[in-house]
């Protein structure tokens, strides 16, 4: 096949749940490729010589490479080719923005100059990792000599995972500290089970446990064991504790009975499964009309698990347009497809109460779009005089969140930024303090899973150089990476 | 896990847990707490460590069955084990010598004050304490609470024990009879400690209470915690759970703690209909 006859197959879809159906079950929307449906739309890579898509991947996967593996029906070596550089590929086959990377970059897309048109990389990427699960097969790893190190992680999301795995690989004993119940970060707490089963993260957590990380829950480090012990007892330590500080919007009425943050409400129905109440303990504020605020993923999240939640109307309120929204492209259709009403250019200013306390409406203002900010986003201004009251039974703040200031409050010989990220140099993932590196949404803020399993690989490497050499300054060109290789 | 060594009953529906946790016992400080959650579908609930045995490696919990997760804890036996013990969290008491400390404690609330009440001591403060309850049969560790004291005062809403009243009588007796304190402790139920603070302030007493609000992860991740406190919103999990006293919008803690009263009547009513236990406890209302 030429590559002209591969510019011609269209877009294999993924079939999906039917959105009546689905918004009353906590299933996978999206159901997988089969293999021939991965292998149709395999051959619609052409194989570029100079492949743009792999700029596209933050963690520089050998995004032809697998491909044609998978046209070849040669699964087993797609899934090693994958795993070289990417240690949760069904993660981030799911979650990764791949419209705004791989995809975004991709020749296909180019040429029918559409990018939705692009090879589906996104797609193929969880087929394979998928297919690989379900072989139930375990790789050991080739082992390697221990280097009698010790290695403590603190926080268990992707950023962390990444770490323990690699630095375990390389030889060291690595011990992951994690405040919840529960290892994955985000990924268990707070994605959804219908976006991203939670089978998956614990199969993956389930495989870091089997190459010999070990984990320690239910520890917060700098309340359980102070920061000072841990950079102490080991030779090195990795602080991937996240954004999990939510923001809220400062309005009048914010502690009302029935307002909560996006990660209350995420937590409640995820990683406690209120879905299930009372068969599970915890219960979850449920209302016929549920407000969503914000326009990330995290918003989409809320207002597609208001729905699951039993609610008749479910509405985003964001203040800027469509275009600007943050969240995935495909994000934005699943909750248009379910009913999730889109009430944009739209800001609440104020909430009123019963006289129980419980919130009754949202005082809501309409927006109009001025001029760029510094984010090169035209800036939402209100419009004077148009408010009114929305009514709604329950209201879910999903503005965003920070840097979490535990660790680094408890530990002051750790420089932050003014907004509270950890202060590394960006090659290294090293910080302030000798023997310590932190990535993730903790120096990014709140990111992606795919530049915190990034940050996480990085570290690993420089901290193996670290542990070996025992060398701090200039750490990073001593680590030579070339380019390609940071990529 | 976390096992359970010694389970022992306080009064009624209250009863006192010590369980294994040496690292929490070795780095805990008066005022911190704990979360708690008892099997693998259970709630993240928050409880204060009232005592520590750092040669055993064990914390000393006591809890009154108020809900579902209380009062399956009340059926724990020794030797079972918990999956989730995690701590020490919040902000330890401000520990100082001020001069004479007042420390009122009402029913559940007693167990949270007994450490903040020693330490002070310890600290060479001239501790004066009231505890209140209902019923005497509610009154819990008095003769601990006797120990950390240098005067101890009961009072009973139904004079079944010491002073028949409430704890705010008490306080105005105490100050009508020319005693004078440098700092107020309050800890108990938020209308109790809402009293006390109205009182006083207005006797120019500064005050901490320590809140007790619906927690989930207890890290400053969920902000279900938040309290209005003077002019700021803070999260009790992290920031406190001590407060100026004098600050706290105590009719917002209040209306708050409502948030799942339908959802958790349910959950125990399925749940006792299930074990077939007594529902007198719900009446009790309110923790602490
Ligand atoms: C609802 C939601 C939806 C999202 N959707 C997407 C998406 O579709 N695609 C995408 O790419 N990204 C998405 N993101 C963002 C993505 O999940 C994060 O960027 C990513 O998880 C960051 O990884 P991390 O390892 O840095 O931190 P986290 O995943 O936040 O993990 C940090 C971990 O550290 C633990 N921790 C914190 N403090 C301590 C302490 N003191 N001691 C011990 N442990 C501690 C936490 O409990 C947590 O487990 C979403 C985020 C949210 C909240
Ligand atoms: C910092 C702090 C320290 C505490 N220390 C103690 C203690 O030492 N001893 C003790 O007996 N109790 C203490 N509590 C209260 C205790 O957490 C609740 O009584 C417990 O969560 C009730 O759970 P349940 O499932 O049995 O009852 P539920 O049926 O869930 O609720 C019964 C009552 O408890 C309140 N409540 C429910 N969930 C929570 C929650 N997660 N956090 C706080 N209150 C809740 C409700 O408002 C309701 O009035 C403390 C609370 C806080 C915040
Ligand atoms: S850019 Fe597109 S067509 Fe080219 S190699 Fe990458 S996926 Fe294949
Ligand atoms: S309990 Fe979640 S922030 Fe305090």
């Amino acid at each position: 096949m030429n590559a002209k006859e591969r510019m011609k197959i269209p877009p294999v879809d993924m079939p999906e749940q039917d959105p009546k159906e689905r918004v009353s079950n906590l299933d996978e929307v999206p159901l997988g490729y089969t293999p021939e449906m991965a292998m149709m739309e395999a051959k619609r890579c052409i194989q570029c010589k100079t492949a743009f898509c792999i700029e596209g991947c933050p963690v520089g996967i050998d995004i032809p490479g697998f491909i044609k593996l998978i046209e070849d029906g040669d699964f087993k070596g797609a899934a090693r080719k994958m795993k070289e550089r990417n240690l949760l590929p069904a993660m981030c086959g799911r979650v990764c923005p791949q419209e705004e990377q791989c995809q975004l970059f991709c020749t296909i897309g180019k040429v029918r100059k559409n990018p939705c048109e692009s090879v589906m990389i996104g797609k193929l990427e969880r087929f394979i990792a998928d297919w690989d699960r379900e072989q139930g097969e375990f790789e050991q790893p080739p082992s390697v000599k221990s280097s009698g190190r010790r290695v403590a992680v603190i926080g268990a999301g992707p950023a962390g995972l990444t770490v323990a795995g690699d630095l375990v690989k390389f030889g060291h004993e690595v011990i992951v500290f994690e405040a919840l119940h529960k290892a994955g970060g985000v990924l268990v707490y707070g994605i959804p089970e219908f976006r991203l089963p939670k089978k998956i993260v614990q199969s993956e957590v389930d495989y870091l446990e089997k190459i010999g990380v070990e984990f320690r829950y239910d520890h917060v480090i700098g309340k359980t064991i102070p920061v000072r012990k841990i950079v102490d007892d080991f030779d090195a330590v990795f602080i991937g504790t996240g954004a999990g500080l939510p923001r809220f919007m400062r309005v009048d009425g914010e502690n009302l009975l029935g307002v909560l943050s996006a990660n209350e409400y995420l937590t409640r129905a995820n990683l406690m499964k209120a879905y299930d109440f009372p068969e599970a303990d915890t219960p979850i504020v449920k209302g016929k009309k549920v407000i969503t605020v914000g326009g990330g993923n995290v918003a989409m999240d809320c207002a597609r698990t208001a729905l699951r939640m039993g609610a008749e109307r479910s509405l985003i309120v964001y203040r800027r347009a469509e275009e600007q929204m943050p969240a995935r492209l495909e994000e934005i259709h699943h909750a248009k497809e379910e009913g999730v009403e889109f009430h944009l250019l739209q800001n609440p200013v104020r909430l009123v109460g019963d006289d129980r306390g419980w919130i009754k409406g949202a005082e809501v203002i309409k927006m109009e779009l001025g001029e760029p900010d510094s984010s090169g986003r035209r800036r939402p201004v209100p419009i004077e005089g148009s408010e009114f009251i929305e009514n709604t039974d329950a209201l879910i703040v999903a503005i965003g969140n920070s840097p979490n200031p535990l660790v680094p409050n408890s530990f002051p010989d750790l420089e932050v930024t003014r907004w509270g990220g950890i202060v590394v140099n960006e090659i290294t993932g090293q910080t302030s303090v000798p023997g310590v590196f932190a990535g993730g949404d903790i120096v990014l803020g709140a990111a992606t899973v795919i530049l915190a399993m990034g940050h996480g690989r990085r570290a690993a490497r420089a901290m193996n150089l670290y542990l070996s050499s025992g060398r701090w300054v200039d750490l990073d060109s001593a680590l030579d990476l070339s380019r390609a290789e940071v990529h | 896990m976390y096992q359970l060594l010694h389970k022992e009953k306080l009064g009624p529906d209250i009863f006192l847990y010590r369980f294994r946790a040496s690292d929490i016992a070795r780095y805990r400080k008066p005022g911190q707490f704990v979360i708690v959650r008892i099997h693998e579908n259970g709630e993240r609930i928050p409880i204060t460590i009232a005592d520590v045995d750092i040669e055993e490696g064990s914390i000393t919990l006591i809890i009154q069955a108020v809900g579902k997760t209380t009062l399956q804890m009340a059926q724990m036996k020794k030797g079972d084990s918990i999956p989730t013990l995690t701590g020490p969290l919040g902000e330890p008491t401000h520990i100082e010598k001020v001069g004479r400390v007042l420390c009122v404690g009402g029913g559940i609330g007693i167990a949270p004050l007994y450490p903040a009440a020693r330490a002070m001591k310890d600290a060479g403060n001239h501790v004066t304490s009231i505890l209140g309850a209902r019923s005497s049969n509610l009154i819990i560790l008095a003769d601990l609470m006797r120990e950390a004291s240098d005067d101890l005062i009961i009072t009973t809403d139904d004079g079944t024990e010491g002073q028949k009243g409430l704890v705010t009588d008490a306080i105005r007796n105490l100050v009508d009879n020319g005693e004078e304190f440098d700092q107020c402790i309050a800890m108990g139920p938020p209308i109790m400690m809402k009293f006390v603070c109205i009182l006083t302030e207005k006797l120019g007493i500064p005050t901490i209470v320590s809140l007790n609000p619906i927690m989930v992860d207890g890290t400053g991740m969920c902000g279900c915690c938040r309290v209005t406190v003077g002019d700021e919103v803070k999260f009790a999990c992290i920031d406190g759970p001590e407060f100026d006293g004098h600050k706290v919008d105590f009719d917002e803690l209040m209306a708050r703690l409502a948030t799942y009263r339908s959802e958790e009547k349910n959950a125990l009513e399925g749940y006792s209909s299930h074990a077939g236990c007594r529902l007198d406890s719900m009446s009790e209302g309110g923790s602490r």
